[in-house]
């Protein structure tokens, strides 16, 4: 496959950026999308010219590390993935592809296509956590859990924090990450007892970064690599509010 | 209770209170509507009621904040909400992830808000606030209905809004609910299809009248 990419280049995070456009030549079907991005960066690297910065770790899904808006979706024109698992045919043979940072105020570029997430895990920190005293390893069944809930809180867990709902987003807005961390585990009777402190924390930070709010449009779940539900949206509302009343 | 109002998700409750209250309102509105259809002695009853219990008078002052807080409210969080993304993508598919009415619901608020102007100066301003500040309303209010909505233009312009009425309720409806956090993934899909029946009967509700007169007016007379 030969095709034409039109690149996000940013020399730092105070640069202006301006997008810049490659050829690529002879790209099989079968290959990635960041093994694509490696080719080019070797090719680049061969004229002498600065190779293209993209965020990338595990390359098979579960990191969170890899992102792209890569022709006006995040991770690419397909579901269900996380940037690293696109492949090449789902594009065709001379096609150009247009490849952008996340746009969000909470994640500012860094360097071409790499933006700061730091945003996430400061509202983790704030909040996203149970506390444990150190001791012994319980007793796995110690405490029983209703299959249901121990299932709807591994989805939510499933969360890799990647970006793609800020990403996605029209309002940059972080709901959907937060509910993932607040609703897996006020699911969970471990969970449960920080549940409301918990909840008002996180979302003070998260509005503190600079997040918009949440208009229920659902474009975060469509692109989540995990399909984490908007259900988990409810939680946290319900969870946030009723701890904000109690107060 | 402490500053609930200054984080996003409180200043959502705001909007999403006064959304259902807005959606209750919209169900009293389409049935004194549609005592049109019956006669026209029908409907100036309606409006007579309308204009002299108690219990409306008390909700009408209600209901006028209810529309400024949630039209404020609106500006405020779309204000925010277009700070948090200062640079746009170059491209950018914003159709394969969500509806039209989820992505426009401020462009859709803003047409309402122009048509919800029209609409006092024509019709309420001349019965309801008459009522209110003389003492007594439009001597025919039925009258006053039939002949702006048996225009064709006006009808025409009317139909329009409760087409962009209908796309701003379908989202809003279950919308709202999501954001007191009155939902869950079995729920999710539910109140999406209550907020089309819903929406569905209330413009529904609003459409027949002017067609109704416009038919009367040129097919049947």
């Amino acid at each position: 496959m030969d095709l034409k990419l039109k690149i996000w280049r940013q020399k730092n995070a105070k640069d202006k950026g301006r997008f810049e456009t490659y050829e690529v030549k002879s790209i099989s079907p079968d290959s990635s999308f960041l093994e694509m991005l490696d080719i080019l960066n070797d090719q680049l690297i061969l004229e002498g010219k600065e190779p293209v910065a993209f965020d990338h770790d595990c390359r098979e899904g579960i990191c969170g590390m890899c992102s792209l808006y890569i022709n006006g979706r995040a991770h690419g024109p397909d579901s269900e993935i996380t940037t690293c698992q696109l492949h090449m045919r789902k594009f065709k043979d001379g096609d150009t592809i247009t490849i952008e940072p996340w746009r969000s105020a909470a994640f500012p570029v860094i360097k071409d296509l790499v933006v700061d997430r730091y945003a996430f895990d400061k509202i983790l920190q704030a909040g996203g956590f149970v506390s444990v005293n150190t001791g012994g390893v319980p007793d796995g069944n110690a405490i029983p859990i209703a299959k249901p809930k121990a299932d709807e809180s591994m989805d939510a867990a499933a969360c890799i924090g990647c970006g793609a709902c800020v990403a996605t987003c029209k309002n940059g807005s972080a709901m959907l990450f937060v509910a993932a961390r607040v609703s897996s585990l006020a699911l969970l009777p471990q969970g449960k007892i920080e549940g409301a402190r918990r909840a008002k924390a996180m979302v003070a930070k998260m509005d503190e970064l600079g997040f918009g709010g949440c208009t229920n449009t659902q474009a975060c779940e469509m692109e989540c690599p995990k399909l984490v539900s908007i259900a988990h949206i409810a939680r946290l509302n319900r969870e946030f509010l009723v701890a904000k009343l109690r107060d | 209770m402490a500053n609930i109002f200054s984080s996003s998700i409180g200043k959502k409750l705001i909007m999403s209170i006064t959304g259902l209250f807005l959606v209750v309102f919209m169900l009293l509105h389409v049935s004194i509507n549609l005592a049109i259809l019956i006669s026209e002695d029908a409907y100036n009853a309606a409006c007579e009621f309308m204009d002299t219990n108690i219990f409306i008078q008390i909700m009408v002052p209600i209901l006028a904040a209810g529309f400024f807080v949630h039209i404020l409210y609106a500006l405020i969080l779309t204000l925010k909400n277009r700070k948090a993304r200062p640079v746009k993508y170059a491209v950018n598919n914003k159709g394969e992830a969500s509806s039209f009415a989820s992505r426009n619901m401020f462009v859709l608020g803003l047409i309402i808000v122009g048509f919800l102007v029209l609409h006092l100066v024509q019709f309420w301003a001349k019965m309801q606030l008459a009522h209110y500040v003389t003492g007594h309303g439009h001597e025919n209010p039925y009258l006053l209905v039939t002949t702006v909505l048996s225009n064709p233009l006006w009808a025409a312009i009317y139909l329009v809004c409760f087409g962009v009425l209908w796309f701003h309720l379908t989202h809003g409806f279950w919308s709202a609910l999501q954001t007191v956090g009155f939902n869950n993934t079995k729920w999710l899909k539910r109140w999406q299809c209550i907020a089309k029946i819903y929406a569905t009967v209330v413009c529904l509700g609003f459409a027949v009248v002017p067609v109704y007169l416009l038919v009367q007016r040129y097919i049947l007379a």
